[in-house]
């Protein structure tokens, strides 16, 4: 774990480390299934000028179909926040609701309450379009558009309206994404063109460019190899001091070694109907998640016991 | 294979050649191979006898005056040295025209609403079908609504506008029905990656939709425009007839033909096909106009194909 750490900074300072050098340090990474944390401890509470998003008993539902209850979270800024869980628990959900995304499913809805810095994301007078500005959303399957490097980077800019300056962004933009290197002499190839990892990294470069203040990412680094993955995660604990990142991952050791807090949703199965329905088990800071949770559900998960 | 190896196999070496060795064949494979190969061989020998026999009916007009057979005007006796289907083409092309002009956009517009903006209730999906029922609707049927619509109401005046119009209706359920399974077939990442970067419903559309249905939109829109210039039913009940659509005003093309009554190539060629009776050079005629509206159709058809290939080579 910590040796992964190291090596990334490494990484980063000289852009350059060969392959197998990573591959054997990911490798370590992969075989060592205890999650020992080693990192500063996270206060508990958050104070109110930090605190980014706050659900309150929020529930989503399709149709009438409750696909997800009870979630409480404070996330707080300049925090990574990770949702980990079985499949089908809701986390992606959740997530998507927190930039009404979901607004595009028509039969999405949510009950409960989620203020945005104070304000209810879903009260009828907010704009979603203003909403998905200022918290950007990175997902599972690297998305490309079918356009120029440039232009994927130069989108979120452009539909907002911008028109001078966008070289600035668009570099600055894939600098913070760790990927101008390897693109600046060909900024005006397809982004199809791109391997995976690549593409995942102009996927972050895209949504930063729109400067948001918030980043949702969807496993985004599910689709990725290890290496692809390693970078990705360099680059969260790079760009955190200036976004609020959450983080939807199915890798438990991800979720511990970059996150700051960790909320652990589990599901229940009405017997009567096969309906599955997921809820927050437990929301804490990820060292006490992964040590010592409160709760037995999460600790069986954790230790492999269920899931 | 088997015979050589026998002296050095071991017996467990020959029970797997045994095995995965082939035995004998997979008839019922190669017979619905064969029947699938004659079904398209009978296709393509019908095509072909169909292009042998208008090229040699029309063979002794294509080879000797087609640059005045093009330029030519409709006249009563075939042996005539002016006869020729420039009324036909100008006729077709205004079909296009009218094709162009009132399908195109209406067709696009209504399938971006369909996928885009109507919600999916019991209404849309209504619509839905009926368009496509709509698309198998004999073209027999439009010519009687053209009649009823535009030509009686006229005063029993048959005029080029009619006939335009009726067959961009005819073909308006066509543009809807590729257009929208063009916009269905946009993956949904591109629309949510759009959206995740605060990019309005329109800026999708325009941005993202559009460009990447380009290719689809305009393969089913020109195939449309390829059945237009090809009816002749519709034209016969809304009263295109042989022998009009003079030049006015000394222009070859003019606005105030519209008004005028007209032709059109399936009028024109369907015409000389009946002559041939009396007059029996018609049927050279004839064959010479339909290789003509062929090579029309073919050419429409690779300007589609090139559209095609040049958006989807855009969109990488």
């Amino acid at each position: 774990m910590v040796g992964l750490r190291t090596s990334s900074k490494k990484t980063l300072k000289g852009q350059l480390v060969s392959a197998e050098e990573t591959t054997t340090e990911v490798a370590d990474v992969e075989v060592d299934r205890t999650v020992d944390v080693i990192k500063e401890p996270v206060p508990m509470e958050i104070a109110d000028e930090d605190l980014v998003f706050k659900a309150s008993d929020l529930s989503v539902f399709y149709g009438d179909f409750r696909a997800v209850r009870n979630v409480d979270m404070r996330i707080k800024r300049n925090e990574i926040t990770a949702l980990i869980g079985p499949s089908g628990c809701g986390k992606s959900t959740v997530l998507r609701s927190f930039n009404r995304m979901n607004d595009l499913i028509p039969t999405a809805r949510v009950e409960g309450e989620l203020l945005y810095q104070g304000v209810d994301l879903y009260d009828e007078r907010v704009d979603p379009v203003e909403v998905r500005r200022r918290i950007g959303m990175v997902f599972q399957k690297p998305n490309p558009f079918p356009k120029s490097i440039y232009d994927n980077v130069a989108y979120g800019p452009r539909v907002a309206g911008r028109k001078k300056g966008l070289d600035d962004v668009v570099e600055s933009s894939l600098k913070k994404a760790a990927l101008w290197e390897e693109v600046k002499d060909r900024l005006n190839d397809s982004a199809i063109g791109l391997s995976g990892g690549q593409q995942q990294r102009l996927s972050i470069a895209r949504a930063i460019a729109v400067d948001p203040e918030v980043l949702l990412m969807d496993e985004p680094c599910s689709a990725l190899d290890p290496i692809a993955t390693a970078r990705i995660e360099e680059l969260m604990a790079e760009i955190k001091d200036e976004y609020t990142i959450l983080i939807v991952t199915h890798n438990m050791q991800q979720a511990a070694r970059v996150s700051d807090r960790t909320g652990f949703f589990s599901v229940e199965v009405d017997e009567e109907n096969d309906r599955r329905t997921g809820l927050l088990v437990e929301y804490t800071t990820t060292e006490k998640l992964f040590s010592n949770p409160d709760d037995e559900r999460t600790e069986n998960y954790i230790t492999g016991r269920f899931g | 294979m088997a015979l050589t190896t026998v002296g050095g196999a071991s017996n467990a070496t020959r029970r797997v050649e045994d095995e995965i060795f082939r035995r004998g064949r997979d008839l019922k494979g190669t017979s619905f191979r064969s029947l699938m190969l004659s079904a398209l061989g009978v296709s393509i020998l019908i095509l072909i006898v169909l292009i042998v026999d208008v090229f040699v009916d029309g063979w002794s007009v294509l080879s000797t005056r087609l640059p005045d057979f093009i330029t030519g005007t409709l006249r009563s006796q075939s042996s005539s040295d002016a006869l020729g289907i420039s009324q036909g083409l100008l006729g077709s092309l205004w079909i296009a025209v009218f094709v162009t002009v009132l399908s195109f956009p209406i067709g696009v517009a209504a399938a971006i609403y369909l996928e885009e903006y109507a919600p999916r209730n019991l209404l849309t999906k209504t619509i839905d079908i009926a368009i496509r029922n709509l698309a198998g609707v004999p073209s027999v049927v439009y010519g009687l609504l053209g009649l009823f619509l535009f030509v009686q109401t006229n005063n029993g005046n048959s005029t080029l506008y009619a006939g335009g119009i009726t067959l961009a209706i005819l073909v308006l359920p066509i543009v809807v029905i590729t257009s929208a399974e063009a916009i269905r077939a946009v993956p949904s990442s591109l629309r949510q990656g759009a959206y995740g970067v605060g990019a309005t419903k329109w800026d999708v559309i325009r941005t993202q939709i559009l460009p990447f249905a380009a290719p689809g939109i305009l393969t089913g829109s020109l195939l449309s425009l390829s059945r237009a210039v090809g009816e002749a039913a519709p034209l016969i009940l809304v009263g295109a007839i042989t022998g009009r659509l003079a030049p006015r005003g000394g222009s070859f093309v003019s606005l105030d033909q519209l008004g005028d009554r007209f032709t059109a190539m399936p009028i024109v060629i369907v015409g000389w096909v009946q002559e041939s009776g009396r007059d029996p050079g018609f049927a050279a005629a004839a064959g010479a106009a339909i290789v003509v509206l062929l090579a029309l159709v073919v050419m429409m058809n690779s300007v589609a194909v090139t559209l095609r290939n040049y958006f989807e080579n855009k969109r990488g």
